[in-house]
């Protein structure tokens, strides 16, 4: 493996008065051959240090272009029209392609949803885990291998070390998500994305992995981004949780408001559509329509527009305002619920 | 009548090199129990939930039933007739085949591509039903399709060109066309988003009511299991650890494996501090102790009667069986 080795201090200085990560007005389309699909348009979003943010919606709803749009790592298709990310005081859209390279895996990393494909089928997973610590740390040599084993036993994997020796098909599913947490966590990083950690797995698999990475969170004060289309899952670990809708930020707010007061219509439509503990089938509620075909040159300006029962003619006019509840709670519509 | 019977299932594979000079020389041959000694039955018209973890044995006894897969041991008698006994390669021409259908997991992986929907959904009717003629065959198709709410304009598409949950409701569409006695839906709404999920549901509760069928649901969705089906097997390392009605099961669960299995399920705003989290790792199915119970090892409540005797099923309320000392 030829990484090179990077000695140079941080490029992520924090300072106490600003959020760690900052996006704002961020739009982001893809150039392709049917025509111009326009993912994310005017998104902001911030995460403080110690903070968990989850982002939310269905499939098609930007969630995970926006997740690889605060590393940049982007598609050759893909163009950033307009806004700025700004990660601990650096200007993500404007570094250089080796800064990223160093703030990706060491300052921010990343964890993906299908573990076992993410990582390398032909390398032992103690291998992996050095080669992060040789492209990022300036760990010695000789110390690699107790290092590698050190980050595999703090992800709780039984018997680390010959566990590393392993290759991924030899372990399970939760063992890889772990091994995967593990290379993530490699290089204390101080935004940890992760993107549908738990799809796939069983649910006593993914309670487990959910509050490791929560109290690895927790004990290293390291801010996470938690992607997932569960609503249940995601108040039960995030401060904060964004809807996301078409490539738009439809609400904002700490995660029990959202869950006793939601404002925007498509919030409180999903948590209807979600399967709870008591309620029945007849009970359940559906949202109509699809997403929008985000190519439409025509696109409304509200894109939830078709599937909203509230919607009016200004809702496809005019940009929906924003409307702010206090306590960090607002949303985007022409007519909210529960404001008058 | 039951519907379906299924007494004392078992399927092992075996595992691993190991010739058969191997085995004849008196050594053990490594088999992985895929499915031990499994009995339940499912009545006319009744939907039972099938719960547990991946390797759990869930999708191998999924093919046994459905006759994919040939049996090791055991019986499933099916409307009456014991179908254990035929070979799964002979099994499609069975009378039995049309009338034991199958949705599938994935609804983009489960299509064929090349196939538009109405293809898709006329395959079974061409193959099993034997509608050759053109207009009866886009009659039955049509049927079908109305059957799920799918618009027929949307027939002549291809999977690229249908939503996610057009996808599921061709699949369904397709299962249905024969009017099977026995839907096997294998995690149906894995794949979809809440708010299609939701959809799917209520079409299959609909269907279900309206066309009388019995379903055998697998799902490690437990909310959504607790939502469409009237009973619940739970599964653990190949063997039924508890069985029994949805709302007992869910309210007052008797197995250690059950009990982990409701705390995890996430709920909206849920305090997930208050839950102990299931420790460690299922033990290898491969040629399991048969002194030991399988859930040895994980157990928050084992004691060494656990590790010295195996708990059978046994009932601990009318309807409601365990395999566990203690339940």
């Amino acid at each position: 493996m030829n990484f090179r080795r990077s000695r140079t201090a941080s490029r992520i200085r924090h300072d106490a008065t600003k959020p760690l990560l900052s996006v704002e007005d961020l739009s982001l389309e893809f150039r392709t051959r049917s025509g111009t699909v326009r993912a994310l348009e005017n998104v902001s979003l911030e995460v403080g240090k110690g903070e968990t943010v989850g982002i939310v919606g269905e499939s098609g709803s930007g969630k995970s272009v926006l997740a690889y749009a605060i590393l940049r790592i982007l598609d050759p298709a893909a163009r950033i029209t307009s806004g700025s990310v700004s990660f601990g005081g650096l200007d993500v859209l404007a570094a250089s392609e080796a800064t990223l390279q160093e703030v990706r895996g060491r300052e921010a990393a990343m964890i993906f949803q299908s573990a076992r494909t993410a990582l390398n089928p032909i390398r032992r997973v103690g291998a992996q885990i050095e080669d992060v610590l040789i492209a990022h740390t300036t760990t010695l040599q000789a110390e690699l291998r107790k290092k590698a084993v050190e980050c595999l036993a703090q992800v709780r994997i039984p018997d680390p070390e010959r566990r590393s020796d392993a290759y991924p098909f030899e372990l399970s599913g939760g063992q890889c998500q772990r091994v995967m947490i593990a290379l993530a966590l490699a290089c204390n990083p101080q935004l940890l994305i992760a993107d549908e950690p738990t799809t796939g797995l069983d649910v006593t698999t993914q309670a487990a992995i959910m509050d490791l990475v929560r109290e690895l969170a927790r004990e290293r004060q390291m801010a996470t981004i938690f992607i997932t289309h569960d609503l249940a899952l995601a108040s039960e670990y995030c401060d904060r949780i964004v809807v996301m809708h078409a490539g738009h930020v439809v609400e904002v707010a700490p995660t029990r408001e959202l869950f006793s007061r939601p404002c925007h219509p498509y919030t409180a439509r999903l948590i209807a559509s979600t399967p709870t503990r008591e309620g029945s089938i007849a009970s359940l509620s559906t949202i109509p329509g699809n997403l929008p075909d985000l190519r439409r040159a025509d696109l409304p300006k509200c894109r939830f527009h078709a599937r909203c029962e509230r919607a009016t003619e200004e809702c496809v006019r005019d940009a929906a305002p924003a409307v702010t509840l206090g306590g960090g709670h607002s949303a985007y519509c022409f007519h909210p619920l529960g404001v008058s | 009548m039951n519907l379906l019977d299924c007494v004392d299932l078992r399927k092992h594979f075996p595992v691993g090199g190991g010739s058969w000079l191997a085995s004849a020389g008196g050594r053990r041959r490594a088999m992985l129990h895929a499915v031990d000694d499994v009995t339940f039955s499912i009545g006319k018209g009744e939907s039972v939930g099938l719960v547990g973890e991946s390797g759990c044995g869930k999708s191998t006894l999924v093919r046994l039933i459905t006759r994919m897969l040939d049996l090791t041991a055991g019986d499933i008698v099916f409307d009456g007739r014991n179908i254990g006994y035929i070979p799964a390669r002979l099994f499609p021409q069975s009378p039995f085949r049309p009338k034991i259908q199958m949705v599938f997991q994935d609804p983009t992986d489960s299509l064929n591509p090349r196939h538009t929907a109405f293809d898709t959904i006329a395959e079974p009717l061409k193959r099993l039903a034997r509608v050759t003629e053109r207009e009866e065959l886009a009659r039955r198709v049509m049927d079908a399709a109305d059957k799920v709410g799918l618009p027929p304009e949307l027939l002549p598409r291809y999977p690229h060109q249908l939503s996610g949950g057009q996808k599921a409701r061709v699949g369904i569409a397709r299962a249905v066309s024969m009017s099977p006695a026995l839907l096997v839906l294998d995690e149906p709404t894995a794949a979809l988003d809440v708010s299609v999920q939701a959809t799917i549901l209520k079409l299959l509760a609909d269907l279900k009511s309206r066309l009388g069928m019995s379903y055998l649901f697998v799902s490690h969705d437990l909310n959504v299991v607790r939502m469409l089906c009237d009973r619940v097997i739970v599964m653990y390392l190949g063997r039924i650890v508890e069985q029994g009605p949805t709302e007992t099961l869910f309210r007052s669960p008797a197995h250690p494996y059950t009990q982990a299995l409701v705390k995890s399920i996430p709920v909206i705003c849920g305090h997930p501090d208050e839950r102990e989290v299931l420790a460690g790792e299922p033990q290898s199915p491969i040629n399991p102790d048969p002194k030991v119970c399988r859930f040895f090892g994980r157990c928050p409540r084992q004691r060494d009667r656990c590790r010295t005797e195996e708990p059978g099923l046994r009932e601990i309320r009318p309807g409601h069986e365990a395999a566990c000392h203690f339940a």
